[in-house]
């Protein structure tokens, strides 16, 4: 036998359970109570505390629910979600099943479009429907009056259907996802199992197809219904010229002077009680049926065959990538090109000014931008880190109750981004920590908010490897640390890299809980271009606008080389 | 000196009792394998003498030092042993050289020494030629073979094998079982093997525990436990085998459809149920009555099946209700219906519990 230097026969009796690697394991379980537990306990008790004395109270919601225009603006975001998860579905689902399912020209081009969809922020869909559907100047309206000679143009942006319909056409990809992640599964020996039974093509689409495919579609709606509730930046634009209030804008009015962080703290509890039941719902639906789906994975898929209806599906889908992505980019491009947007597409309009002026004289824009991009790589480098290290512990069953790290991992889901945002500014706002408007507190707010997609992410990445391959590191000699160094994290280097980039792209945009915490020398671009919004600077904001999403291209082809085509999406439908 | 030492060794999974009371001694060089169906707590065992898991009971000895109790581990890569896993674990990342070589780095030897052993073991296993190439470029055989020598190469105290052949095709197996005995022939490495293809422990082992429900039936040399099987489980498990069942009538044993005298068939004097295994092989079939020593039984073929190295025979003795199954020579040939002899050894029929 070689003479080893591993262990002598008296080493062997020395060596007891301890293992330095439970170190780490321990910073790991104390960050997360850091970025997830603090915050929500903050929030709840803060709901409950007197404003300077801190003594326990109920007045907080006595004056959040007491006013009727407060009552009123919970009942309009109820409203908001329903009408735009039901029109998204009316864009997603005829899009999804003309893609997954049949022989539908441009279906990969379908897609494409659906992607850029994705990408592109709420604002920035906002404010382009704004150049778009402006009451009198916006473009549909004068190239409705140009058609017809009418006064006045049809459309008003500033109204609940308008705020509808934006939220509607950036949302309506969950659902697309969704739908086709589930239709995808549905094989044709499932349908033809149906057909030889005696079953028409229709009774197999209602009897077979559609409810194979229905959890997942009930599922998507949930998360758009979620999706409007939550969000921050369109209501803000739109709903608030137009004189009425959501949950989201009016919890922005109680953070305006003086910052009333008890009364917004208790203002927020529906909408985090409406998501976390919803949340619950749309597990128990899709967890029940869908599941079945899974078992036909691999068979073979036969697209139907639509005729001369299928140009009509492609019709369709390129009628929807209008509203989404042809116009509105179309005439931010114009916006931000121009010296005025209103005058037009002349040349004597043309100019580069506005993008010279934001990223190189504007007090702040530039720094506004490579701000987002510092805290979006922080908190993705974080976030993919911590959920890999928690991911890690789970399947390995390391600690006792594993299973609660691995919640708490993907709790931060169900708690949209402006409640968060107050549970950080309740918990570390204050002193001692003092850490309002610091890059650190919006580093670890976007954190814990993307720490669901890492997790998922990662456990999925640690499932799909088998415990054999560090057993054999172990057995050789070598220890844990050794073999998540020299094995695992080589083997999970890409899937990594898309978690950091699936962190990251969000990250650069997020609004929601950065509105709530930036300070002066914090400000990102998305709060920058909300800002100038404001202002009414269309053309300053188009060009920033653009300039960021011209940014997020060079990742996403790097995503897309690393993961696949379809990454963006397909990881998405998993969280 | 034993090698290593099992006592009373016990694992409890929630109520599940994975492996019960098991107690085994390995001499130093020995080959055993744990053999029994899926479930049967043959892996559990593995993994508590490699250390991944400890004993709810019992204590888990090697070279005279404990390295298992249930208060304490060793963790596995201070036990110096080494393993061959169901799904080979070759790292993907690493290439052939780089994945044998990935052990002597650990124990920290010289750039040069690693360099020698690998290639060494590698022309053992016939791989030296692939030492630059990644896992993913290489068939189930050579994987498998990457895997012994990165075992192997760390010439470790104990050798343990997971169903280190259950992912690889027919004839590849039968290669590999051979290539595992060789190479054990070799280097002497106390071994045990975990398997649920009796085929393969035979060829491998110089003693099989064969389980059952997580504890021991029996534990012997292959040929032994062929020939002489304990319990019913193990003559059904390992090969095909009849169960006679007989009652003591005076001075015979009377079995369905014919009869021995007590004093040539095993423990017909014993207590409980008188069950009996007999292999098909050992039992004659002729188209005449046989002079030979045996019983003479007449009977009736009444199924039949060709396997090309074998026919399997259903005869049913005539005043019998059970049919017993004989495996003859190829060219033997009866038709369904036929009129023929068995020929019964009763020294051939094995009491089991």
């Amino acid at each position: 036998m070689a003479e080893s230097s591993l262990a002598s026969p008296a080493a062997i009796q020395r060596a007891g359970r301890w293992d330095p690697t439970w170190l780490l394991w321990a910073a790991i379980i104390a960050i997360l109570l850091v970025l997830v537990v603090s915050p929500f306990v903050y929030l709840v008790l803060t709901s409950f505390q007197a404003e300077k004395t801190g003594d326990f109270t109920l007045s907080n919601y006595v004056t959040a629910y007491g006013r009727a225009r407060y009552i009123d603006a919970l009942f309009n975001s109820l409203q908001l979600g329903a009408w735009a998860a039901l029109l998204a579905g009316v864009f997603a689902i005829p899009l999804a099943w003309g893609v997954a399912r049949t022989d539908m020209p441009g279906r990969g081009l379908t897609r494409m479009l659906v992607l850029a969809t994705f990408i592109t922020p709420p604002y920035t869909g906002a404010v382009a429907w704004i150049l778009l559907a402006g009451p009198n100047a916006g473009w549909l309206n004068r190239f409705y009056m140009f058609v017809t000679g009418a006064e006045a143009g049809p459309l008003n942006i500033y109204s609940f259907t308008g705020l509808v319909v934006v939220i509607a056409l950036y949302s309506f990809p969950y659902i697309f996802i969704f739908t086709t992640a589930a239709l995808e599964l549905v094989s044709s020996e499932m349908e033809d199992a149906a057909n030889i039974l005696g079953a028409g093509t229709w009774r197999t689409m209602r009897r077979v197809t559609l409810p194979l495919a229905l959890p997942a579609i009930m599922g998507g709606l949930i998360i758009c219904f979620l999706e409007a509730i939550a969000l921050f930046a369109s209501p803000a634009m739109i709903a608030i010229p137009a004189r009425f209030n959501v949950v989201t804008t009016q919890l922005y009015q109680f953070f305006g002077n003086p910052v009333r962080v008890e009364v917004a703290a208790a203002y927020a509890m529906p909408l985090l009680g409406v998501t976390v039941l919803l949340i619950l719902v749309q597990r128990l639906i899709t967890s029940r049926k869908g599941f079945a789906t899974l078992t036909g994975k691999g068979g073979e898929r036969r697209p139907i065959r639509l005729g001369p209806w299928r140009w009509a599906m492609f019709g369709y889908a390129m009628l929807v990538a209008s509203l989404s992505v042809f116009l509105p980019y179309i005439f931010l491009v114009q916006s931000s090109l121009a010296k005025a947007w209103g005058r037009g597409f002349s040349l004597d309009n043309i100019t580069l000014r506005n993008f010279d002026f934001v990223l190189f004289e504007h007090a702040t824009a530039a720094k506004s931008v490579i701000n987002s991009f510092l805290y979006a790589g922080a908190a993705a480098t974080a976030a993919v880190l911590i959920t890999l290290g928690i991911a890690y512990i789970v399947t390995r069953r390391l600690v006792p109750f594993a299973e609660v790290l691995g919640f708490l991992c993907v709790a931060p889901f169900v708690i949209p981004g402006v409640v968060l945002a107050i549970g950080f500014y309740a918990a570390y706002a204050p002193p001692p920590l003092s850490l309002y408007g610091t890059a650190l507190i919006l580093i670890l707010a976007f954190t814990t908010r993307f720490l669901p997609i890492g997790y998922v992410n990662a456990s999925a990445a640690l499932r799909s490897l088998n415990p054999e391959m560090e057993e054999a590191v172990r057995v050789l000699g070598g220890s844990r640390l050794m073999a998540l160094r020299r094995v695992v994290a080589p083997l999970l280097k890409r899937s990594l890299l898309g978690a950091w980039l699936l962190i990251f792209i969000p990250a650069t945009r997020e609004l929601s809980s950065a509105i709530f915490l930036y300070g002066p020398n914090t400000k990102v671009a998305s709060v920058m271009i909300f800002d100038m919004s404001e202002e009414g600077n269309f053309e300053y904001l188009s060009a920033l606008a653009l300039i960021l999403q011209v940014l997020t291209l060079p990742l996403l082809y790097l995503g897309q080389r690393a993961l696949g085509r379809d990454f963006m999406l397909r990881r998405t439908a998993a969280t | 000196m034993s090698k290593l030492v099992l006592k009373n060794v016990s694992r409890r999974y929630g109520a599940v009792e994975a492996v019960a009371d098991f107690s085994l001694e390995l001499q130093k060089g020995e080959f055993v394998s744990l053999l029994g169906p899926s479930g049967c707590g043959k892996t559990t065992t593995l993994r508590m003498i490699a250390g991944f898991a400890p004993p709810s009971t019992g204590t888990i000895e090697m070279d005279g030092q404990q390295i298992s109790s249930p208060s304490g581990v060793v963790p596995p890569e201070r036990r110096r042993m080494s393993m061959i896993f169901q799904s080979y674990a070759i790292w993907p990342n690493m290439t052939v050289g780089e994945n044998v070589g990935f052990g002597l780095q650990v124990r920290k030897m010289s750039r040069a020494e690693i360099d020698r052993r690998v290639d060494a073991i590698l022309d053992v296993v016939q791989m030296r030629n692939l030492k630059g190439r990644y896992p993913a470029e290489l068939s189930g055989g050579q994987q498998q073979r990457v895997a012994l020598a990165r075992a192997i190469v760390v010439e470790p105290e104990v050798l343990l094998l997971d169903e280190p052949l259950s992912n690889l095709d027919a004839n590849l197996r039968e290669e590999m079982r051979f290539e595992i005995r060789r190479l054990h022939d070799e280097f002497k490495i106390t071994t045990v093997y975990v398997t649920h293809d009796q085929s393969e422990a035979m060829v491998t082992s110089d003693r099989i525990v064969v389980m059952n429900k997580g504890r021991i039936e029996q534990v012997d040399a292959p040929h032994v436990l062929y020939g002489r099987p304990r319990s019913r489980f193990v003559a059904g498990f390992i090969g095909r085998t009849n169960f006679l069942e007989g009652a003591r009538n005076g001075n015979d044993v009377r079995f369905d459809g014919f009869t021995a005298p007590a004093g040539a068939v095993e423990g017909a004097n014993g207590t409980g149920e008188l069950l009996y295994s007999l292999r098909p092989q050992a039992v004659g079939l002729t188209a005449q009555k046989p002079n030979g020593p045996g019983l003479a039984v007449e009977a009736e073929i009444t199924d039949r099946a060709y396997l090309g190295e074998y026919w399997d025979y259903q005869a049913r003795p005539l005043g019998g209700a059970k049919p017993i199954r004989v495996s003859t020579a190829p060219t033997l040939v009866f038709e369904v219906g036929s009129h023929v002899w068995l020929e019964i050894d009763p020294a051939a029929m094995v009491r089991v519990e």
